[in-house]
């Protein structure tokens, strides 16, 4: 495929909101996991919790889009100036020409669940709650779509967990087939009692802080995050790092589990390695899924051992941030690119006794290393992959 | 502004009212067709058919039929459904147990409750290990899910299957969705030709403002409240024949489509 320009990216996690925050913590090896503090009691398991969230207020015209998962999309909005970046790019292409992919796996559902806590005495929801914008799939889009004044075309991506890896395909090919100049990709999920008691009711949360990888892992971390980039044509944005390849595919397995033989994320990734033109030894890291789940890490740790070689370098950055579910994708593209611009392999954190499964690809701690190109992992909920290779710009 | 061509090769209906394509055509000929029996999914294996939810059998009871008018092969076939609420009674039953007993919650329903449980039925009813997303846009859900699916169809040069549905709303949620009864449709879509071409579609991003094709007037019970029956209009011109219409497919934009009969 004809690689795109990644022209600005920015992320905020349970590390600080920024891409400054991320690096400072990636670098020192510092969780931003901690004891579950959010939600219904009980409250189980540790989190990934976005400082701020609750203080941030959205402007009075966006009043009737107020909900925890727009105060995160808001907040993450305005670091490292990528207000002003999409404000250029609209000025340079016209509003009509920036589309505007976004992917959650949650949007607002905590507002919704608010309203059902709070239900008056005719069962209908509060009369504060009684509104329609934050009560659909989309919310978040809509939102964003108002806040950056985007007037192309819009969508949300919702497939779980690879939501976010999966809008950067959808605009590169909107790029490749002129529908738009540029586009607004990224991602927000935010904690809300949904996912906290679903991934309880699967048993899939750890009662620690998650450990990817590790012997005795036992579950995952959730976390919250919003994350946006700016994807042009390489013209637009020459010095920017770019996509080189995308590759999505399904596992026509189970609902809940992947495949054991991790035969649809490995289609996702020869698909991406294909458009991009790369083999496995070019890749010099791989930013794993690695959710600390018992399936997910037995079926990647098996995938990088056979198709690797120990010259690439990987990691699950699950344990920085929680698993930030639909906003996955985003924050993972951001850290691999991170890793391209700054020299730096971050360490896979939070685990103690490798599970033997793994091979000499693992940086369990950070590394000091030359990044040209970098892969991210995104599997989702209903057998639904995506990988994305990034590279630096020649 | 470019336009994009792609071919349409099977075409899939749900309505309380209109069990299929075939009865939207009979519809508009003027007559007035039984009421339609429960989606079937016939693709689901019978034990997978009774637990599946209602959104889940509509989704692939549309999906299904597109297929089997194409003839394409599902393992290899990629999938794009678009839902603007996915599973509204799923989320009304999971939001009430959260506020009365949140550790009470179901893990079946929690996995039926991702917007992508429709896609992933399909891949695995169908082997299916092709791309498959899940897609929302409001109002617009239609419009953009086709242009995500007519996107994927000509960047990658592969036939697609786009099913768009909505189910009724259920409990305290029904009043903000305002969805009143179930539709769903599936247009399977390819970048050329084949065997099994009905019509072309023209699509443009227009370049004004928003002003999307009003139901024919002998739909208008279909039309109203469900935001999948935005594709009404294309339905309908794509049974009669003819003509053009515009789709919302954002707040500011609509899709200008043509349709060319090719049969």
């Amino acid at each position: 495929m004809t690689p795109v320009a990644v022209s600005a990216i920015t992320v905020s996690t349970a590390l600080g909101g920024g891409l400054a925050a991320q690096r400072e913590a990636l670098r020192q090896g510092r969780s931003g996991l901690r004891r579950n503090d959010f939600g219904s009691a009980p409250r189980l398991g540790w989190i990934g919790r976005v400082e701020g969230v609750e203080t941030t207020t959205l402007p009075p015209a966006l009043a009737d889009q107020e909900c925890r998962n727009n105060r995160l999309a808001w907040l993450g909005l305005q670091q490292d100036g990528f207000l002003d970046r999409v404000y250029a790019a609209r000025e340079r292409h016209g509003a009509r020409r920036l589309a505007l992919l976004l992917g959650t796996s949650t949007a607002s559902i905590g507002a919704t669940e608010e309203a059902y806590r709070r239900l008056d005495s005719d069962g209908r929801f509060p009369a504060d709650l009684r509104r329609p914008a934050v009560h659909t799939p989309h919310s978040l889009a809509a939102f964003v779509a108002a806040v950056l004044a985007l007037e192309g075309p819009s969508l949300t991506v919702s497939t779980a967990c690879s939501s976010s890896a999966k809008v950067f395909a959808s605009a590169a090919r909107l790029l490749a087939l002129d529908l738009a100049d540029a586009a607004v990709v990224g991602g927000v999920d935010s904690l809300c009692d949904n996912v906290l008691f679903g991934f309880n009711a699967l048993e899939l949360i750890s009662p620690a802080a998650c450990r990817p990888f590790d012997a005795d892992r036992d579950g995952i971390s959730i976390g919250e995050a919003a994350g946006f980039a700016l994807l042009e044509r390489i013209d637009a944005a020459p010095r920017a790092p770019r996509l080189l390849g995308y590759g999505e595919a399904s596992d026509a397995w189970h609902m809940s589990a992947p495949h054991p033989d991790g035969h649809g994320a490995e289609r996702a990734l020869d698909a991406a390695m294909a458009r991009a033109g790369l083999d496995a030894t070019q890749v010099d890291y791989v930013n794993l899924h690695g959710t600390a789940s018992r399936a997910n890490d037995e079926m990647e740790a098996a995938l990088l051992a056979r198709r690797f070689p120990a010259t690439t370098r990987a990691s699950s950055t699950k344990g920085f941030t929680g698993h930030t579910l639909g906003a996955a994708g985003i924050v993972e593209a951001a850290i691999a690119l991170q890793a391209i611009e700054q020299g730096f392999v971050p360490g896979n954190i939070g685990t103690s006794t490798p599970d033997p499964a793994c091979g000499a690809q693992f940086a369990w701690q950070g590394e000091e290393r030359l990044v040209d190109v970098a892969l991210s992992h995104s599997f989702g909920f209903g057998g639904n992959n995506a990988c994305l290779l990034f590279g630096r710009a020649p | 502004m470019t336009a994009l061509d792609v071919y349409v090769e099977g075409i899939g209906l749900w309505s309380p009212q209109l069990g299929n394509f075939a009865a939207l055509r009979e519809r508009l000929a003027g007559a007035t067709p039984d009421s339609a029996s429960p989606p079937v999914a016939t693709l689901l294996p019978a034990n997978e058919r009774r637990r599946a939810p209602e959104c889940v059998r509509l989704a692939m009871e549309v999906a299904g039929q597109a297929l089997a008018a194409s003839g394409y092969d599902p393992t290899t076939l990629a999938c794009v459904f678009a839902s603007a609420y996915g599973d509204q009674a799923i989320t009304d039953v999971i939001c009430a147990t959260l506020a009365r007993a949140p550790t009470e919650l179901s893990p079946t329903r929690f996995h039926h409750s991702v917007h992508n449980a429709p896609a992933g039925y399909w891949t695995i009813a169908t082997g299916c290990r092709a791309p498959s997303s899940a897609v929302s846009a409001g109002a617009c859900t239609f419009g953009a899910a086709l242009l995500e699916a007519t996107a994927l169809a000509l960047a990658e040069r592969r036939p697609v299957l786009l099913a768009c549905s909505d189910t009724a709303g259920h409990g305290p949620l029904a009043e903000m969705t305002r969805c009143a009864h179930a539709f769903g449709c599936a247009l399977l879509l390819a970048p050329a030709a084949g065997a099994n071409a009905q019509a072309r579609l023209r699509l443009r991003v227009a370049d004004d403002g928003t002003a999307p094709t009003p139901a024919p007037v002998l739909l208008a019970g279909e039309a109203a409240g469900n935001p999948s029956a935005a594709a009404l209009p294309l339905l309908a011109l794509l049974a009669t024949q003819a003509d053009s219409c515009r789709i919302g497919l954002s707040a500011t934009t609509d899709l200008r489509v043509t349709v060319e009969p090719l049969a």
